[in-house]
C-alpha cells in the first residue's frame, strides 16, 4: 500500500509528461489527479491504521553498496511519515484539482500552446519526490528526495518560462537552496564519517556517542552532535526559508498560484521541520544546536512577521506569513516538542494551502490582478472564496476559546501550544516574546489582507472590477475540503500531539513504560518550571527500560547516554525525547498570562488592522509617511535582497568576470594561441629550413648526434 | 645438429628459396609480364608463412649455438612483418601496374627484404644482426629507386643508400667495439660481460654506436633526415611497405639488441632512448605541421610514432616491451589503411600527394571520408579508437617505470601532432571546394581501407589476442 502511494504519483508524472501525446491533454489532467486521489486515500487509511509502536521497513531495492556504505531504497513508516503522508497527499491531490480550474485558462500561453499536461506532470513529480523524502529510511534516500523536490520547485516556479522575472525566481530558488543543501550534504559525510552508515536505526542508536565526539572541522574541534545537528538545520534553513535564507521564498511567488499553494505553504518548506522533527534522537543530545533552531526560528517569525505588515501583493503577504509560521514550527522543534512542530505543521498545511488556493481563486477572478490596492469589496463577488478566506484567516490568527486550549481554530491550537512550549523551553525568554509579538503581526496583517481584499470600496481598475466572478465548482470544492480541516484539525488531534502525555506516546509509539512514567511525574510536578527541575532528578523517565530507568533517572544526561550506548539501540518511537525533556509538561502548566498572551495579541491586532483599515483608511498613509524610512526598511524586506546583492552576487560575478576575462581570456586562451601560433610555428618553419635535402646536411645530423652522445656517455660514465 | 638448427630457420629458408626460384622462373618465362601474378604468389607466400609461425611455433629454440633464436618475441614480430607485409604487395599490385612500375623484381626484392627482417628480430649474435640487417637494406635500397625514369624516385633511393651506409658504418663501428671489449659477438656473451648495471666505457661506445645505427632504421631523432625525402621520392606502394614491415622489424631488432645483449646495463641506455625518444615525438609532431604533401605528413607522422614505441622501449620492463609490440601492432594497421587511402588519391589517373586536394572529400565519398576520419583519429590517439590505447600503454608503461615526466612530454606531444591529422579531417569535412580527386577503383584498396578502420573501432572491444600475445612475446624477451 505504501509502495503505491509512493509510486502513484510518479506514475502519474510520466503519464502526464510523457503519455498525453496519446491519451490526450485532458485525458492526461484526470489521470495525474485521479492517481493522486488515489494516494491520497490509502495515505489516510495508513494514518490511521498506523500501528506507531512498530516501524515498518518495506524494502524496495538494494539501492547503494559500495564499500562500507550500503543502503535499501526503502519506505519507513512511523508517526512521522505518517502525518506527512496525509499530509503531502491531501493537500496534492486538492491542489490538483483546483488546477484543473485555475490552469483551464493562462493569458501567459498563446492559443494552440500546450502546458496544462507539463503543468499536473511537475506538480506529481513534486509530489513523488515529497513523498520519497518524507518515506526515506536513510539519509542518502532523503537527500534524493531533497533534491527532487528542489527541482520540481525550480521548474514549477519557473513555469511561466517566458518571463523573465520568472526565471530569475526560479534560478534564485535553486542557488539559495544550493547553500542550504551544501549544509545538509556535510551534515550526511559527517554522520557517515562517525558512524559508518546512513541509515536512521545506526545514526539514532549512535546519537549517545556522537555528543561526546570531538570533531575536526574548519580549523577547530567541535562536538560532533552539535556540530551535525547544525549542519543538518542549514539545509532545512535553506528548504523552509528560515532567516539569512530565506529570500528566494518571496520571490517564489511568480509561480501559478496551486504551486505556492502546494510547494511554497504547505509541503515542501516544512520540509526543513521534517528534518528536524526525523533527527530528534540527535538533536536532543545537541543542546547548543536547538538553542540555536530555536533563536533563528523565533527571530524568522518576528522579521517575516514585520514585513508582512506592509507587503501589497497579496501572495507575498502569505509568502511571509508562510515563513514567519515556520519560523514557529523551528521553535516547537528546538526546545525539544517534536510533536507539537508536526501538529502546526499539519493545522498549517491545512490554513496556509486554504489561504492561497483563497488568494488564487482572488486572483483568477480579477484577471490575474495580485495588488491589494486594487481589491477591495469582493466580499459580494466572490462570496464563497470569501467565506473560505475568512475561516483561513480566523485560524491562522489563532481564533478560538482561551484557557480550554484546545476549542477553538486549528491555528489557535497549534500555534498556542507553541507559545506555551517556547515559555517553558526557554524560561520565557527572548523565543517566547518574539513569538507574541509575531502573533500580533499576524493577526494584523491576516486581517488587513481580509479587509484590503473583500472590505471598503473597491479601487483599482473598473472594468477588472466589473468583471470579477466567482471561480469555477472545481476550484471551490478543495476550499470546502481544506476549511474543514482549518476548522477542526486542531481540535481533533490536540491531545494526540500535545495533549495528554499517554495520548502522545501511544501516538507516536513511544513505549509505555516511559509513557508511564512521564505521566506520573507530570502529575507530580508543579506549575512552576524551577521546580520542575528539581523533580526531574527524582522520577525522570528513560527512553530505554524499566532496569536503567533508575540509573538514568538519578545520574545526568551524558550518563544516560552511555547506558543507551551500551545498549545499541535506537529509541523506539518516531519521535525521541531524551531523559530530561519536560517542556511538553512544563508547557501545560505555565501560567494563565502566557497562555493567554497569545489570544491577547490576535486581538490587538484585530482591533488594530480594524481601526487602520475599515475605520479609518487614510491613517495606514499617514503614518507610513511620518515613520517613512520604518516604512521603507519594512517595504524593502530588511533590505536583504540588496545586502545579499552586493555581498555575495556582485562580488561573485566579479570573480566570475575577472576568471573569464583574465583567467580564462588572457592567460589560459593566451597561452594555447600563444603556444599554437607562435612557438610551434616557429620550430615548424625551423624543422623545415633544416630539411635542407642535401646529403651532407643529413648526414652531419647524424654525426653531430653521435657525437653528442658519445660525448655524454663519456661524461656520465654511464648511469652509474 | 645441423638438421635440428636447419629446422628452427626452416621458414627463413623456404622464403630464400621462394625469392630465388621466382627470380629465376620471372628470368626464364615472361619476364615483367608474370609480375602480377608473382606480386599476389608473394604476398600469399607471406601469408601462409604467417599463419604457420604464428600457429605452430612454440617455446624457445636456440640454433647455431645462439645466433638464431626462435622464440615468442620473434614470432610476434614476423607474423607483424610478414602479414603487413602480404598486405602491401596486395594493395600495390595494381597502383604499380597502371603506372608502368611494376617490375618481377619488386615482388622479389620485397620477398628477400622480408628474410632479412625476419633475421633481424631473430637475430642472437652481432653477425647474425648485421646480415638480416644489411640483407634487408640492400633490397629497400632498390626497391626506393624502382622507379627509374623519375629524379626523386633515384634521388631517394641515393640519399637513403649514402644515409644508409652511413649508419652501417656507426653500427658496425659499434659492433666492433662491443667485440673487442665483450670478446665476443655472441647476445648471450655480452650480456655477461655488461651486467649488473656496470659495463667499461668501451662496451657503453659500443653499445651508442649501435643505438645510433639501430635508430636510423628506425628513424629516430637525430638519425631521421632521411625519411621524409625518400618517402616523398618513392612510389607510394614502397613508402607504404617503408612505412609498416621495417619499422616492425627494425624495432624488434632495437628491442632485442637493448634486452639480449644489454639487459644488464637497462640504465645506461635507457637515457640515451628516453631523449631520442622525446625528440622523436616533438619533431615529429612540429615538423609535420608544415607539410603539404601527405606523404611527407606520414613521414613526419612515423617519426612521432617511433618516439612513442620508443617510449614503451625506455621503460626497460617487460610490460614496456609489451606496451611497445602492441603500439607496432596497431601502428602498422593504421599505417596499413592511411597508405591504402593514399595510393588511391588520383586525379585523372595521376597520383595526387597535396592534401589540399582532400577539399570537402566527405561530399563526394563519405564512406571513403569517414574511414580517414577514423584512421586519421587513431592515429592522434583520440579514444576510443584504438590507437589511444595504443599510446595508453606506452604511456602507462613509462609511467610505471617511474618516467613519469616523459609521459606528459608525450601528452604534449601528442596534443601538438593532433593538430596536423586533424587538419587532413578538416579539409575533408569543412573545407572549401576545390580539386575533385576521381572516384577511387581498386576495391583491393577500398576493402583494405575500410578493414583497417573497422579494426581501430572494434579493437576497442576485442584485441583478437594481441594484448595476450604481445604480452608472451615481451616475456620471452625480458628476464
Amino acid at each position: 500500500m505504501e509502495t503505491i502511494i509512493l509510486f502513484a504519483p510518479l506514475v502519474g508524472a510520466i503519464i502526464g509528461g510523457f503519455g498525453w501525446r496519446f491519451i490526450g491533454e485532458q485525458a492526461a489532467q484526470y489521470v495525474t489527479t485521479g492517481l493522486l486521489f488515489l494516494a491520497c486515500l490509502l495515505s489516510w487509511i495508513v494514518f490511521l491504521g498506523l500501528d506507531a509502536e512498530h516501524v515498518k521497513h518495506i524494502q524496495i531495492l538494494r539501492w547503494i553498496e559500495s564499500g562500507s556504505l550500503s543502503a535499501d531504497w526503502s519506505i519507513r513508516v512511523d508517526r512521522l511519515t505518517a502525518i506527512m503522508l496525509i499530509v503531502v497527499t491531501t493537500v496534492s491531490a486538492l491542489v490538483h484539482m483546483y488546477s484543473l480550474g485555475y490552469m483551464a485558462h493562462d493569458d501567459n500561453w498563446k492559443t494552440g500552446e500546450h502546458y496544462k499536461a507539463r503543468f499536473f506532470a511537475y506538480l506529481s513529480f513534486f509530489t513523488f519526490a515529497m513523498l520519497a523524502l518524507v518515506t526515506s529510511d536513510n539519509l542518502v534516500q532523503m537527500f534524493f528526495g531533497w533534491e527532487g523536490v528542489g527541482v520540481a520547485s525550480y521548474l514549477l516556479i519557473g513555469f511561466y518560462y517566458r518571463k523573465p522575472s520568472a526565471n530569475a525566481a526560479a534560478m534564485k530558488a535553486f542557488v539559495v537552496n544550493r547553500v542550504g543543501d551544501f549544509g545538509f550534504a556535510l551534515g550526511i559525510f559527517g554522520l557517515f564519517y562517525l558512524t559508518d552508515s546512513i541509515k536512521f536505526d545506526d545514526i539514532f542508536a549512535a546519537a549517545p556517542e556522537l555528543a561526546e565526539t570531538q570533531l575536526h572541522f574548519l580549523w577547530t574541534d567541535w562536538n560532533a552532535a552539535n556540530l551535525l545537528a547544525v549542519l543538518l538545520f542549514i539545509g532545512a534553513m535553506g528548504k523552509s526559508a528560515q532567516l539569512f535564507l530565506h529570500t528566494w521564498l518571496p520571490d517564489a511567488m511568480e509561480g501559478p498560484t496551486p504551486v505556492s499553494a502546494l510547494i511554497h505553504a504547505a509541503t515542501m518548506v516544512t520540509a526543513g521541520v521534517f528534518l528536524v522533527c526525523r533527527m530528534s534522537p540527535l538533536m536532543e543530545y545537541a543542546p547548543e544546536a536547538t538553542a540555536f533552531i530555536t533563536f533563528l526560528g523565533a527571530t524568522t517569525a518576528f522579521v517575516a512577521a514585520t514585513i508582512g505588515l506592509v507587503q501589497n501583493d497579496i501572495k507575498r503577504v502569505i509568502a511571509y506569513s508562510t515563513m514567519s509560521q515556520l519560523g514557529y514550527m523551528f521553535v516547537a522543534a528546538g526546545v525539544g516538542v517534536y510533536g507539537v512542530a508536526m501538529f502546526h505543521l499539519l493545522t498549517h498545511a491545512f490554513f496556509k494551502a486554504m489561504l492561497f488556493l483563497g488568494a488564487g481563486s482572488v486572483i483568477h477572478g480579477m484577471h490575474h490582478e495580485q495588488d491589494m490596492r486594487n481589491y477591495g469589496g469582493l466580499r459580494t463577488k466572490l462570496p464563497y472564496t470569501f467565506w473560505a478566506m475568512m475561516i483561513g484567516t480566523l485560524a491562522i490568527t489563532g481564533v478560538g476559546i482561551p484557557l480550554t486550549g484546545w476549542i477553538g481554530f486549528a491555528g489557535f491550537v497549534s500555534k498556542d501550544a507553541i507559545i506555551e512550549s517556547a515559555w517553558a523551553g526557554t524560561n520565557g525568554g527572548y523565543a517566547f516574546w518574539m513569538l507574541v509579538i509575531a502573533a500580533l503581526f499576524t493577526s494584523f496583517y491576516s486581517w488587513r489582507l481580509m479587509f484590503m481584499t473583500f472590505y471598503g470600496k473597491a479601487r483599482g481598475d473598473k472594468h477588472t472590477h466589473e468583471h470579477a466572478h466567482e471561480s469555477p465548482m472545481v476550484m471551490l470544492i478543495p476550499l470546502g475540503v481544506l476549511a474543514l480541516g482549518a476548522v477542526f484539525s486542531g481540535m481533533l488531534w490536540y491531545n494526540s500531539f500535545f495533549g495528554d502525555h499517554n495520548k502522545v506516546n501511544e501516538f507516536f509509539g513511544i513505549p509505555m513504560h516511559t509513557a508511564e512514567a512521564a505521566a506520573g511525574h507530570g502529575e507530580e510536578v508543579t506549575a512552576h518550571a524551577t521546580e520542575a527541575t528539581t523533580g526531574q532528578a527524582e522520577t525522570a523517565p528513560a527512553a530505554h527500560g524499566d532496569d536503567t530507568a533508575h540509573t538514568a533517572a538519578t545520574d545526568d544526561t551524558a550518563h544516560a547516554a552511555v547506558t543507551e550506548a551500551e545498549h545499541g539501540m535506537a529509541p523506539q518511537g518516531a519521535i525521541f525525547m531524551g531523559p530530561d525533556n519536560h517542556v511538553m509538561d512544563d508547557a501545560h502548566h505555565s501560567p494563565v498570562w502566557v497562555k493567554l498572551s497569545p489570544f491577547i495579541a490576535m486581538v490587538i491586532g484585530f482591533v488594530t488592522a480594524y481601526w487602520f483599515y475599515i475605520v479609518n483608511p487614510a491613517l495606514p498613509k499617514r503614518l507610513a509617511e511620518v515613520q517613512r524610512p520604518l516604512y521603507l526598511f519594512l517595504l524593502n524586506k530588511w533590505y536583504f535582497d540588496e545586502i545579499y546583492d552586493v555581498l555575495f552576487v556582485r562580488s561573485a560575478k566579479a570573480i566570475g568576470r575577472f576568471l573569464w576575462k583574465r583567467g580564462d581570456g588572457n592567460i589560459i586562451d593566451g597561452t594555447i594561441n600563444g603556444v599554437a601560433m607562435g612557438i610551434i610555428p616557429f620550430f615548424t618553419r625551423l624543422a623545415g629550413r633544416a630539411q635542407t635535402g642535401y646529403i651532407f646536411t643529413y648526414a652531419f645530423a647524424m654525426v653531430i648526434g653521435i657525437a653528442v652522445l658519445v660525448t655524454w656517455m663519456t661524461l656520465t660514465g654511464g648511469a652509474e | 645438429m645441423i638438421q635440428a638448427d636447419l629446422n628452427i630457420i626452416l621458414p627463413e629458408i623456404l622464403l630464400s628459396v621462394y625469392a630465388l626460384l621466382a627470380l629465376v622462373v620471372a628470368v626464364y618465362t615472361g619476364k615483367d609480364k608474370v609480375a602480377g601474378v608473382l606480386t599476389w604468389a608473394t604476398a600469399l607466400v607471406f601469408a601462409l608463412l604467417a599463419v604457420w609461425i604464428g600457429l605452430t611455433g612454440e617455446g624457445t629454440q636456440v640454433a647455431f649455438g645462439g645466433m638464431f633464436n626462435d622464440d615468442g618475441f620473434a614470432r610476434f614480430a614476423k607474423v607483424t612483418i610478414l602479414l603487413s607485409a602480404a598486405v602491401v604487395l596486395g594493395m600495390s599490385q595494381e597502383y604499380m601496374a597502371r603506372r608502368g612500375l611494376l617490375r618481377f623484381e619488386y615482388p622479389v626484392l620485397v620477398a628477400l627484404a622480408v628474410v632479412g627482417m625476419m633475421v633481424m628480430v631473430s637475430a642472437g649474435d652481432l653477425m647474425a644482426l648485421y646480415m638480416g640487417l644489411e640483407l634487408q637494406s640492400l633490397a629497400l635500397y632498390v626497391v626506393a629507386s624502382l622507379r627509374r625514369d623519375s629524379v626523386k624516385s633515384t634521388e631517394a633511393g641515393l640519399k637513403y643508400f649514402v644515409l644508409g651506409a652511413l649508419s652501417s658504418g656507426l653500427l658496425l663501428y659499434g659492433a666492433s667495439l662491443t667485440y673487442g671489449f665483450a670478446g665476443t659477438t655472441l647476445f648471450s656473451g655480452i650480456i655477461t660481460a655488461a651486467s649488473g648495471g656496470h659495463a667499461s666505457l668501451g662496451l657503453l661506445f659500443g653499445l651508442v654506436f649501435v643505438v645510433a645505427g639501430l635508430a636510423f632504421k628506425v628513424s629516430a631523432v637525430p638519425f631521421h633526415m632521411w625519411t621524409p625525402d625518400v618517402y616523398e621520392g618513392s612510389p607510394t606502394p614502397i613508402t607504404a611497405f617503408f612505412a609498416t614491415a621495417p619499422k616492425m622489424a627494425a624495432m624488434g631488432l632495437f628491442a632485442r639488441v637493448l634486452h639480449d645483449a644489454f639487459g644488464g646495463v637497462t640504465a645506461d641506455w635507457q637515457q640515451v632512448l628516453v631523449v631520442m625518444s622525446v625528440l622523436s615525438m616533438f619533431l615529429g609532431a612540429v615538423a609535420a605541421i608544415g607539410q603539404n604533401n601527405i606523404k611527407r605528413l606520414m613521414a613526419y607522422s612515423s617519426i612521432a610514432h617511433m618516439g612513442y614505441a620508443m617510449m614503451g622501449l625506455a621503460a626497460g620492463t617487460v610490460f614496456g616491451v609489451q606496451a611497445m609490440l602492441i603500439y607496432m601492432a596497431i601502428y602498422v594497421t593504421m599505417n596499413v589503411g592511411t597508405f591504402a587511402f593514399i595510393l588511391s588519391m588520383e586525379k585523372d589517373g595521376q597520383p595526387v600527394t597535396d592534401i589540399s586536394a582532400l577539399n570537402m572529400y566527405a561530399k563526394r565519398e563519405p564512406g571513403k571520408a569517414l574511414a580517414m576520419l577514423v584512421l586519421l583519429f587513431s592515429l592522434a590517439g583520440v579514444p576510443p579508437m584504438v590507437g589511444f590505447f595504443g599510446k595508453f600503454y606506452v604511456l602507462r608503461a613509462a609511467y610505471d617505470a617511474g618516467l613519469v615526466w616523459l609521459a606528459v612530454l608525450g601528452v604534449i606531444a601528442s596534443v601538438i601532432g593532433a593538430f596536423y591529422y586533424l587538419r587532413i579531417v578538416y579539409y575533408m569535412y569543412f573545407g572549401s571546394d576545390g580539386v575533385e580527386l576521381d572516384k577511387g577503383r581498386s576495391p583491393v584498396l577500398w576493402g583494405v581501407l575500410m578493414a583497417s578502420a573497422a579494426l581501430m573501432l572494434v579493437g576497442v572491444v576485442t584485441q583478437f589476442g594481441v594484448e595476450g600475445a604481445a604480452a608472451a612475446a615481451a616475456a620471452t624477451l625480458v628476464n
